[in-house]
């Protein structure tokens, strides 16, 4: 069977046969401890400036951030921004309880449905599980409440975040998905998304909107009273 | 045209100006050709115009990225460190890192060879009954050729990368392992769209290169909502959850492993590491090697198939777990090539790549990696000019981001080569009465100060030497500089008694 080829191949390069006990347990302690390595010192920062990191990096990588003081302004900002990007005020939504409870009735000119998104729709607004202010990355792992659709198929992608879900660095994101479990805890999928989707694959020339969304726009709702920026 | 298969890795590969004829052959290595791939590179003005405006962009934007990152000489040590762990224990974290895609509810496809591979993928799409199939970029796809296999049965791979989908129109192989279309001018793409997509408008307009990029993309869609398998490439695997990443910048990775009902990852060994941690310090090192980007658009990682209540994704997931030569390298003076994490930026800033393009190195993999993991891969018997194609100007290693000491490896092969009596009969004639003289210092002065006065007769007062008798194959391709004083030694001897 090739499993053992490989293994036994491997094995003979390193002069040795399996892992003895005590190695195997060594191996398997960095697994359940899984340390961490350097970490940037430039994400750390006190949380209003962590913040201002990300809304920076966001802009830096082509995306674009609207700040609001509460989620329940989250409605009036949507259709503000379809607006002023010339779009119908149409779109998938994730089928996720946070978006479900905001007063969509503040903005009643906006058609939504609740599912995974279709080839045709062509606005999708996603649920933002976390950020990264390191690179200005968003986390969106999948799950019946965030469908991968969202990410990758319609034009125009909005994410409703909340300050207090920003972090510095992709280690402090890995904690919040493991949340203290150990194995088995990853979804299906994580997508890390920074800014919209590009390519320079013509003559080495960066282009956006490749195959996945054109516009990126963060919705970042200030529910952190120590992020706010200073008055 | 000859036909090479190749021993004990089974590449069927077709390469170079079979390919482009589109003439159906086996194997097609072209790296013993490597001298008139050179030379015909060097002679193709098309070619010569794409690596001209290329080239400086890449090294510009990586220097960037460098240099607003403080920590990354020392996330170098770490990302070499991780990999080292990671291949002196390689056994137990693939098999830690199998048993968690099983756990995930994914399936595991250990394949020794690359026909045990393209045999695993047909497998799969045929089970699935899959008529069209989209991939995302892999060079271990190249690697294997599955694509022809694939098209052999019947089945039609569909590359969406949008430098791979212009190479498949084109019916060529990438020149370079993340931009593989880096030997194309925009006048080429838009020709080959003309020619392609025959269903358009023959007198539109692509008035930037953004109304190409648009074509492309909604070209791809309809391909990708038609596919009934997606496969892809891996970055890395991660033995602590079992998942497969994938990095990219257009979105085509994660449509093709999203869409379709069946996904396969397609990944070599020497792709797994341990943690999450361990994955994210390599990749800090890994967008800003590449492209110069901080972090790539899409970095996605997938952990087995579709869960219950999901509304979305694939109902399976499949790795195919490729050695294809690999293991051999373990223990060997090779293995540190197997800490590559294909960045490219050794191609991007050798100063040969940049000469003669992907294309004349004749296999997979070019450039620096390329010459060093060819011969690993194919035999040092067909690829020993690769590792000789080298100014060993040391560029390669001072980028690498995980420190693989390429020259010196370049240097083991040519090694190699010669203690297996591949090295020409002249040139080893020459290094014997070399090491003659060399064994003897007296000898070697007189004769060295002999050379240099000889030399400066020659030349009569000239700084160069277009042609040395005895030596034309030599300067043929470039001058001989005359030296300027006597010999170091001598020189030497003189600055201390001036003392």
């Amino acid at each position: 069977m090739s499993k053992d080829a490989i293994l036994g191949a491997i094995r003979r390069g390193l002069k040795r046969g399996p892992l003895p006990a005590d190695q195997r347990a060594m191996i398997d302690g960095r697994l359940a401890s899984h340390p961490r390595h350097l970490i940037p010192a430039r994400s750390r920062l006190p949380r209003p400036e962590q913040v201002a990191l990300f809304v920076a990096n966001v802009g830096k990588e082509f995306g674009t951030v609207a700040r609001v003081a509460d989620a329940d302004a989250v409605p009036t900002a949507i259709a503000a921004y379809l607006a002023q990007q010339n779009l119908a005020p149409r779109f998938v939504l994730a089928p996720h309880p946070d978006l479900a409870a905001l007063p969509w009735a503040s903005a009643p000119m906006l058609e939504f449905e609740a599912r995974r998104a279709q080839p045709d729709d062509l606005v999708a607004v996603q649920h933002g599980y976390a950020a990264i202010a390191e690179t200005g990355t968003l986390m969106l792992p999948s799950g019946p409440e965030r469908p991968t659709t969202l990410n990758i198929l319609a034009e125009t992608e909005i994410v409703v975040l909340r300050a207090s879900r920003i972090v510095g660095a992709y280690e402090e994101a890995w904690d919040l998905l493991r949340d203290g479990r150990t194995g088995g805890f990853m979804p299906r999928n994580v997508m890390l998304v920074t800014g919209p989707s590009r390519s320079a694959d013509i003559e080495q020339t960066l282009e956006l909107g490749a195959h996945g969304p054109r516009r990126l726009h963060v919705i970042l709702i200030d529910d952190d009273p120590a992020a706010l920026p200073a008055p | 045209m000859k036909v090479r298969r190749c021993r004990g890795a089974g590449f069927a590969l077709h390469w170079g100006p079979a390919f482009r004829l589109g003439v159906a052959a086996l194997v097609q290595i072209t790296s013993p050709a490597f001298k008139q791939n050179a030379a015909r590179a060097l002679a193709d003005a098309g070619l010569q115009k794409a690596l001209g405006k290329a080239k400086g962009a890449f090294l510009q934007r990586r220097a960037e990225a460098v240099a607003r990152l403080p920590e990354f000489e020392a996330l170098r040590d770490i990302g070499r460190d991780i990999k080292n762990h990671t291949l002196a224990n390689l056994d137990a974290y693939l098999e830690t890192y199998a048993a968690n895609v099983e756990r995930a509810g994914g399936t595991v496809h250990w394949c020794s060879t690359a026909e045990e591979a393209r045999a695993a993928v047909l497998g799969i799409c045929q089970r699935a009954g899959a008529r069209t199939v989209t991939k995302g970029k892999s060079m271990i796809s190249e690697e294997i050729a599955v694509n022809d296999h694939l098209e052999a049965h019947g089945i039609t791979p569909v590359e969406t990368d949008l430098g791979e989908y212009i190479i498949q129109l084109r019916r060529e192989h990438p020149s370079h392992i993340i931009a593989p279309a880096f030997h194309l001018n925009r006048e080429d793409w838009e020709a080959d769209f003309r020619r392609m997509h025959t269903d358009l408008d023959p007198n539109r307009v692509f008035a930037e290169r953004r109304d190409i990029l648009t074509e492309a993309r909604t070209k791809l869609r309809e391909r990708f909502l038609a596919a009934d398998v997606g496969i892809t490439g891996a970055n890395f695997l991660i033995a602590e959850t079992g998942s497969s990443v994938i990095v990219t910048n257009e979105g085509n990775g994660d449509l093709t492993q999203t869409l379709p009902r069946v996904h396969i990852a397609l990944a070599s060994i020497e792709k797994v590491v341990p943690t999450l941690e361990d994955a994210t310090s390599l990749l800090r090192l890994l967008a800003r090697s590449a492209t110069g980007q901080d972090f790539s658009v899409y970095t996605t990682f997938s952990t087995g198939a579709r869960r219950p209540a999901d509304l979305d994704g694939p109902e399976e997931y499949h790795v195919v777990l490729i050695d294809n030569g690999r293991s051999n390298m373990i223990g060997s003076e090779f293995q540190d090539m197997l800490r590559c994490i294909r960045c490219a930026a050794c191609m991007n800033h050798c100063p040969v790549y940049g000469a003669t393009g992907g294309h004349a190195y004749g296999w997979v993999y070019p450039g620096p990696m390329g010459s060093v993991l060819t011969p690993s891969l194919v035999g040092v018997d067909k690829a020993a000019h690769l590792p000789n194609a080298s100014t060993f100007c040391g560029k390669c290693e001072s980028v690498c981001p995980v420190k693989i000491p390429l020259p010196k490896l370049m240097r083991h092969w040519r090694e190699r080569e010669f203690e297996r009596h591949l090295t020409p009969s002249a040139v080893r004639s020459n290094l014997a009465l070399w090491a003659w003289f060399a064994k003897r210092p007296g000898m070697y002065r007189a004769a060295t100060r002999a050379a240099v006065g000889a030399l400066r007769l020659i030349a009569r007062g000239r700084g160069a030497l277009r042609s040395l008798p005895l030596a034309g194959g030599w300067t043929e391709g470039r001058d001989l500089p005359v030296p300027e004083g006597g010999t170091f030694m001598s020189r030497y001897a003189k600055q201390q008694r001036g003392r």
